[in-house]
């Protein structure tokens, strides 16, 4: 199913930055990227658990600020050979806005 | 016995036939050669970049002292040769030293001209045409105030940049209607003035120079309209005239220059002449190329070779980075000739090719140069471009095979088509020492064959040559790129952020033609601090590419909380301030605190959203942030020295927090830290550090280069100096040098064992002024890097306000208010 909610402004995230948004299923990083796409994926990055977005964004990836796993926005895949990835939110923007599909939630759907 | 060779004069021209010379016959003669300039060899024509900071004199040495050693030759330096016998064939110096020849070379260069305008003696007013010039000129620009640059040819624009560079306001006075209107038609010199106004840089055409003002010394330029600058120096760069007074006094035969033929002979069988002093075919020259044609005719005369001079065509290019600009030929405007001309006014692009029968007579580039070379070789072939003549003005991508592969237009370049015009080296020659000589990258290009040596505008064109030849086995530069974004090593790249101006991160990735969009995780950070470490005050910083730790002023732990540092100057705390540190403990539920190997407390475990709670707490007691997250200075450890312990020989304790004071906040490529020990048992630890001081009876011993991290390794000693303020400002000077330098991530020993521990020393200690400059630099920039970041942010001044909070918190009852139509 799904269930976008609207979580804030496309401003209120720098242009090659991220915030989080909490969510009783673990928290979401929402990246913006220089040309204002938006993405939503898991907080989590596969190798320990970094929150990635506290990471450099480029282009549409972001570099964990743990251990500088890269990790793709639009797959949510690990670069490179190690594998592992982190889930992806369906992200619409409309009038500026940010809505969130959390109907993808990990939680939800294993619960 | 060896013939005797004596050289009066020791400029490029010289220099270049003497290299022939040794290369065809090593033991033909014992050269002595008599120099007025009190140094070795030199490559004139980069005095500009030296001017201007971006070289040293160092760096375009030509000849260094191991090579007139190793190829026997006397070099008397500071020696001005005051008289020719001809009978007796021997000259004589003012100082009296005499030397007999057989053969003789005169290579006495040019003299600048300098107006003879009421005032034009007063101390203040410059010549530009050799080092002893560029010294005056960075010696009077120290004390800022405004120079005044007659002359708006080519050395007066490099003077006018250079002295802009180095922090004066500059005017240049050009007595013609427009700029360099010797090499350039009108609409290029437009844009010339333009791009030179651009750089703050006033420009006053038509500006005829009555009188120099001033008592004392120069205080300013009256004109003859009446007008007045006001000025602290002046550079006239008016023009040259040969220097031909000694060999007219010898009775040889003079015009403007001294008269010589083919085989570069003067009227005199033994006597010959070469650069620029000599008048060849009615013609005097001024530029380097042409005085290596002459050189290399002389040489083979020298050994009895039959090489003749038939005199050069010249192209031009100006020198001062960041303005593309190139010109050869006539261009003047005449019924019988045709001009083409391509404007393109939003890139800021000119050209124009002066055609008569279907030849190129002249050509003036403005804005993209890239085919100089290739128009300049059609001009001097005479080539006809009857077929070309379409898409001429397009350049050679357009005419020759893939207008997208840049390598193709080298590839379509004839063997003898010249590359280096400073250095007469054809594109056949590169390959074949690229090929025989196993060359891998454009530095040992430079050292077999000299193309790109000189001005270095060649160098793309080496570098395509190297890809056409070694295809996939060529590493530019052979140094590691910076990351997978660029070709560039980290030098280069630093080296091009000054000399372009680059002075944000996408300019840079534009100029430097990155691959990707924005960069990655390893190249932005670098950029950053590059920027920030070469434009202190005017590149405003960019959060987004800094590491977190960076970013938000505290070090990311393992859970994703952060821990807090604040520094404590010097390793010293007071009651007051362990109070405030508990009662932020208990406040905010910190987990941990921990005493640092750096001698101060660490609060470990405070949630990210309660960091600018916890520093504005700390802020009320005093405390500022202790960049422990930074590439930047850290920690300056200090023992507790005179004021206490019976060893102390100084205040360790006091010069310790006098340093911290003084370098704190100052980013750096790596983390920098330091330790001042009272007494050389050392209980500081200072000789392990990045800048160590071990104090001693007789005063300081500053050591650098130490680590005990990922590597173990003990300081080197860079002096002994007996005051803590020449500690502090030696110390503050090898940090500029560092920031200056380093490359990103490269901690002070993996940069000085690069560079060479006596690079250091030479400039840090033997080179008061270089010391200066570094010094000044730094606290220049400190004016920009002493804010505390902490304070900004609890103030909600710094940085993106909101970094703290989440953007959004859902809570368990799902769907939230906000809902959108369900997208099916
Ligand atoms: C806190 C502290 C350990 C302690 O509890 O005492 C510490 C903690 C860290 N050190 Fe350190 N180092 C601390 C003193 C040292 C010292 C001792 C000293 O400074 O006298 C050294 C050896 C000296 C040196 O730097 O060469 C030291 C050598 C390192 C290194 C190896 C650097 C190298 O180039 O060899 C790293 C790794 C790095 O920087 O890449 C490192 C990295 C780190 C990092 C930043 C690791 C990281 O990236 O997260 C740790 C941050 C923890 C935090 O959040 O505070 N730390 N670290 C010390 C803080 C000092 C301070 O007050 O600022
Ligand atoms: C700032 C600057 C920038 C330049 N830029 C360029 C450029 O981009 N491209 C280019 O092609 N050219 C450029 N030039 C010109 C180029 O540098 C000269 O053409 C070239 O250096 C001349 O070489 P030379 O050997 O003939 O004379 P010089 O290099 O002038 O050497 C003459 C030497 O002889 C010495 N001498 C003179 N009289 C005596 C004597 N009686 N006894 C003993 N020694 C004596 C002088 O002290 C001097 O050291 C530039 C020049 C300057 C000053
Ligand atoms: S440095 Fe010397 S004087 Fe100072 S504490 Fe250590 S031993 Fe004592
Ligand atoms: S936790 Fe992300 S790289 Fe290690």
């Amino acid at each position: 199913m799904t269930t976008f909610i609207k979580v804030g402004k496309v401003s209120d995230i720098p242009v090659l930055g991220a915030r989080c948004v909490k969510t009783p299923a673990g928290t979401i990083g929402v990246f913006r990227t220089a040309d204002d796409q938006i993405f939503a994926i898991e907080n989590r990055c596969p190798h320990k658990g970094g929150p990635l977005s506290e990471g450099i964004v480029h282009g549409t990836s972001v570099t964990c600020p743990l251990h500088n796993t890269v990790v793709s926005l639009t797959t949510g895949l690990v670069e490179g050979p190690d594998g592992g990835g982190v889930v992806t939110i369906p992200v619409e923007v409309v009038d500026g806005e940010i809505h969130l599909d959390l109907g993808r939630l990990p939680v939800r759907e294993v619960a | 016995m060896r013939k005797r060779l004596v050289v009066i004069g020791n400029g490029m021209a010289p220099g270049r036939a003497l290299e022939r010379l040794f290369e065809a016959a090593p033991d033909a003669y014992d050269v002595t050669i008599f120099n007025a300039e009190p140094r070795v060899n030199y490559d004139r024509i980069m005095l500009s970049p030296v001017l201007s900071g971006e070289k040293s004199y160092e760096d375009i040495i030509i000849h260094d002292d191991a090579w007139y050693t190793s190829n026997n030759v006397r070099l008397l330096q500071g020696k001005r040769v005051t008289e020719i016998d001809r009978e007796a064939k021997r000259v004589t110096a003012a100082d009296g030293t005499t030397a007999d020849y057989d053969k003789l070379i005169i290579a006495t260069g040019s003299n600048p001209f300098i107006i003879p305008v009421p005032g034009h003696q007063l101390p203040g007013v410059l010549a530009y045409r050799d080092l002893d010039d560029v010294e005056k000129m960075l010696h009077g620009a120290k004390t800022g105030g405004r120079a005044v640059v007659i002359g708006g040819g080519l050395l007066g624009l490099e003077a006018a940049a250079g002295l802009k560079m180095q922090g004066m306001d500059v005017t240049v006075l050009h007595i013609m209607p427009t700029l360099m209107e010797r090499q350039l038609d009108p609409s290029a010199g437009y844009l010339l003035e333009k791009a030179v106004e651009d750089r703050g840089i006033e420009v006053i055409c038509k500006a005829n120079t009555k009188e120099i003002l001033g008592v004392d010394k120069v205080e300013g330029v009256k004109l003859d309209d009446g007008r007045i600058i006001d000025a602290t120096m002046v550079v006239m760069a008016v023009g040259i005239r040969p220097s031909v007074q000694l060999a007219k006094d010898a009775g040889l035969t003079v015009n403007r220059g001294i008269v010589v033929d083919d085989g570069m002979r003067t009227s005199d069988p033994d006597i010959y002449a070469v650069g620029e002093c000599v008048e060849h075919d009615g013609m005097v020259y001024g530029l380097v190329a042409p005085l290596y044609e002459m050189a290399a005719v002389l040489a083979d005369r020298l050994v009895e070779g039959a090489r003749e001079y038939k005199g050069s065509q010249t192209s031009t290019k100006l020198k001062v980075t960041g303005i593309d600009l190139f010109s050869a030929g006539d261009f003047a405007e005449a019924d019988d000739r045709e001009e083409i001309v391509l404007r393109d006014a939003a890139s800021g692009v000119y050209k124009r090719l002066v055609l008569k029968d279907n030849k190129i007579l002249g050509v003036v580039l403005y804005g993209d140069t890239a085919d100089g070379a290739w128009y300049f070789q059609m001009m001097k072939d005479g080539a006809d471009i009857g077929e070309l003549r379409d898409t001429l003005i397009f350049g050679q991508a357009f005419a020759g095979a893939s207008p997208l592969d840049p390598t193709a237009a080298v590839a379509a370049l004839p063997a003898d088509a010249e590359i280096c015009g400073c250095n007469g080296v054809c594109k056949g020659r590169i390959e074949t020492a690229i090929t025989d000589k196993n060359l891998k990258n454009v530095d040992d290009v430079r050292t077999h064959t000299k193309a790109s040596a000189s001005c270095g505008s060649c160098t793309g064109l080496v570098e395509q040559l190297l890809k056409l030849t070694l295809g996939d086995a060529y590493n530019p530069a052979g140094v590691a790129a910076m990351c997978k974004c660029t070709d560039l090593g980290h030098s280069d790249v630093r080296r091009l952020i000054v000399a372009k101006g680059l002075k944000s991160i996408p300019a840079v990735m534009q100029e430097l033609q990155w691959k990707t969009a924005n960069g990655c995780a390893k190249c932005r950070p670098a950029l950053n601090y590059y920027l920030v470490a070469d434009w202190p005050g005017e590149y405003v910083d960019d959060e987004q590419s800094r590491f977190i730790n960076e970013r938000v002023h505290a070090n990311i732990q393992k859970d994703g909380t952060y821990s807090v540092v604040p520094r404590m100057w010097g390793g010293v705390t007071s009651s007051d301030e362990l109070r405030a540190i508990a009662d932020v403990v208990d406040k905010y539920e910190i987990p941990t605190v921990k005493v640092t190997g750096g001698q101060r407390i660490d609060m470990l475990g405070v949630k990210k959203e309660d960091l600018p709670a916890v520093w504005a707490d700390l802020g009320k007691a005093g405390f500022v942030s202790g960049h422990a997250y930074a590439k930047g200075l850290r920690t300056v450890k200090t023992c507790v020295g005179s004021d206490w312990c019976r060893f102390g020989t100084q205040d360790s304790t006091g010069l310790g927090i006098k340093l911290e004071r003084f370098l704190w906040g100052a980013w750096t490529p790596a983390k920098v830290k330091l330790a001042v020990s009272g007494c050389p048992r050392n209980c500081a630890e200072a000789t392990c550090k990045d800048i160590g001081v071990v104090c001693v009876d007789s005063g300081y011993e500053i050591h650098f280069a130490g680590a005990a991290g990922l590597d173990i390794k003990g300081t080197e000693i860079l002096c002994s100096v007996p005051t803590e303020a020449e500690a502090i400002e030696y110390i503050a000077a090898l940090t500029q040098m560092y920031r200056e330098q380093g490359h990103y991530l490269e901690r002070i020993y993996k940069w000085a064992k690069r560079i060479g521990y006596d690079t250091v020393r030479n400039q840090i200690v033997h080179d008061a002024e270089k010391r200066q400059g570094y010094f000044e630099r730094f606290q220049h920039a400190q004016k920009f890097a002493q804010d505390d970041p902490w304070a900004a942010r609890a103030a909600k001044t710094g940085g993106h306000a909101t970094e703290f909070t989440p953007l959004a918190e859902i809570g368990t009852a799902f769907p939230k208010p906000e809902m959108m139509e369900p997208a099916e």
